[in-house]
């Protein structure tokens, strides 16, 4: 395996069968080959069903692939241990509320092994980051919105993860808080960190990706640089995203 | 070990952060000290009475925190989706039980300890008499079978979503061992079969949780159990509950985390 891939997907095939009598299965993904390499920020675009966030939960070993294979670092995500230099940002947050942001942290640092002197270097230095620093003792229950997702981001990043595995982390927030969630990851981009997400903004992804795919219906229908598909279709992201899901402007009366 | 101990930390954190323990908790140690004192008419047998109730309710106040916080653990982690950043470290799902049971377990040791702490000051000071042994022997012994609990609720939870029917069946199942589970050889005696063999097999599969009762030895003041038979007691506790968290992560181990 090329050691420059952090995340592949081999022929991912995954199928929902249905528990109502001769329904048949529902087919997530078909045929997924993706690789992502080291240093890479990779946008992963789809229209709502298509697939984006099974195939992370393939990723994160929440669901079983019907067929195919998908490793990160080279270790089959069925294995635990493939996860241990990751980091994963859900779309909503779904922390323990009754803790605060100081011992959610502690809690998943301790998950990861980290010493009690590592611990506390790396929460003070997360939660400097996306700056809750002054709510650390508060409970997340008392949280706004933007700062529930930002204690999502810190606590994917207490393990100083390698490969960032973000599920539309801008959803529902508000312009600056989108383009907080923007600088960090254009930060741990600069960092040399790997960065994987699924996003429906386009002018986002058209900003801080290297490289995007774009998948319909379970089927990956292009994957190339920003750059590349920007100059080829002579248009831009938007707009090449809509021609590759087959999108029919509505004729005015 | 780490995650596991982790995870019972934040067991035991989430449980003294919820209001409805706090009540239970309290009104149980309140209603103990208050029954522990009553003396009125200085007669022996009401003095026992007293106390034997003050038993039962350390043994269902006990019961209800092993069961209610058990059977609401994976469910909640389900339906509050909490399971997803969770199970996407390096966490597997019989951590995550065994994470789940060690906590439901040290905090109803914890419970336990301070509700015979209670009880032993208040009932000590009275009579001036300290059967510190026994006392330790009703606690570790009502501890194990709580083990034994908390892994049953466990299993149930994973088999029914909605912790409400989990805790109801649990606590029915639980009360019928110990009220029935003992006497279910000799109702078969009685029988013809299939009944007869249908009442042997379950009297021969159920955990016998009535064998754990201490609480007339308490009350009576009837001396120590021999020690071999708590060894053996533990172990029939451990072998059980090991049974129980297998059969939970059985069902655990592929099941959708989706509600």
């Amino acid at each position: 395996m090329d050691m420059s891939v952090i995340l592949k997907t081999e022929k991912l095939r995954v199928e929902f069968t249905s528990r109502e009598f001769r329904q048949t299965a529902k087919v997530a993904l078909c045929h997924l080959d993706l690789e992502v390499k080291v240093g890479e920020v990779f946008g992963f675009l789809g229209p709502n069903g298509a697939g984006k966030t099974t195939t992370i939960n393939v990723l994160l070993g929440f669901v079983p692939p019907t067929s195919g294979a998908a490793y990160l670092f080279g270790i089959d995500v069925r294995q635990p241990i493939a996860r241990q230099r990751i980091g994963y940002l859900p779309e909503m947050t779904y922390y323990y509320k009754f803790l605060t942001a100081e011992e959610l942290l502690r809690f998943y640092a301790r998950i990861f092994g980290l010493s009690r002197m590592e611990t506390d270097k790396r929460i003070d230095h997360l939660l400097k980051l996306v700056e809750l620093d002054g709510a650390r003792k508060r409970p997340i229950k008392s949280y706004s919105k933007g700062m529930q997702q930002r204690v999502g981001l810190a606590q994917a990043l207490i393990n100083n993860p390698d490969l960032l595995i973000l599920d539309e982390p801008t959803s529902g927030l508000d312009p600056l808080g989108r383009m907080k969630v923007r600088e960090i990851i254009q930060r741990l981009k600069n960092e040399g960190k790997t960065v994987f997400f699924s996003s429906h903004e386009l002018g986002e992804v058209e900003t801080v990706c290297d490289r995007v795919a774009i998948i319909d219906q379970g089927e990956l229908k292009a994957v190339d640089r920003v750059s590349d598909l920007v100059t080829r279709h002579q248009s831009n992201l938007e707009k090449i995203f809509l021609d590759i899901v087959g999108y029919q402007p509505q004729s005015t009366p | 070990m780490n995650t596991i101990w982790a995870l019972a930390g934040v067991v035991i954190k989430e449980l003294y952060r919820r209001k409805d323990f706090y009540v239970l908790f309290v009104l149980t140690a309140l209603i103990t000290i208050a029954t522990g004192m009553v003396n009125f008419f200085h007669d022996p047998k009401i003095v026992r009475y007293v106390k034997d109730i003050c038993m039962l309710l350390i043994w269902v106040s006990a019961l209800l925190i092993a069961i209610i916080t058990a059977a609401r653990q994976i469910p909640a982690e389900r339906e509050s989706r909490t399971i997803f950043p969770l199970l996407a470290k390096p966490v597997t799902r019989l951590q995550v039980i065994l994470g789940k049971f060690l906590g439901c377990w040290l905090a109803t040791g914890i419970a336990l300890v301070v509700f015979y702490l209670f009880f032993a000051i208040v009932t000590g000071s009275r009579e001036q008499h300290w059967p510190w042994l026994g006392y330790l022997q009703a606690v570790w012994l009502q501890w194990a079978m709580l083990a034994v609990v908390v892994a049953l609720s466990l299993l149930g939870s994973i088999v029914s979503a909605a912790p409400s029917s989990t805790t109801t069946i649990c606590f029915i199942a639980v009360a019928g061992i110990l009220l029935v589970g003992g006497h279910l050889d000799t109702v078969a005696l009685h029988q013809t079969q299939p009944l007869q063999g249908i009442f042997y097999t379950i009297y021969f599969l159920i955990p016998h949780l009535e064998w754990f009762d201490l609480r007339d030895r308490i009350v009576y003041d009837w001396g120590l159990v021999d020690w071999l038979d708590c060894v053996l007691a533990t172990l029939y506790a451990a072998a059980y509950t090991g049974l129980f968290l297998l059969l939970t992560w059985f069902g655990f181990r592929r099941k959708s985390l989706n509600t």
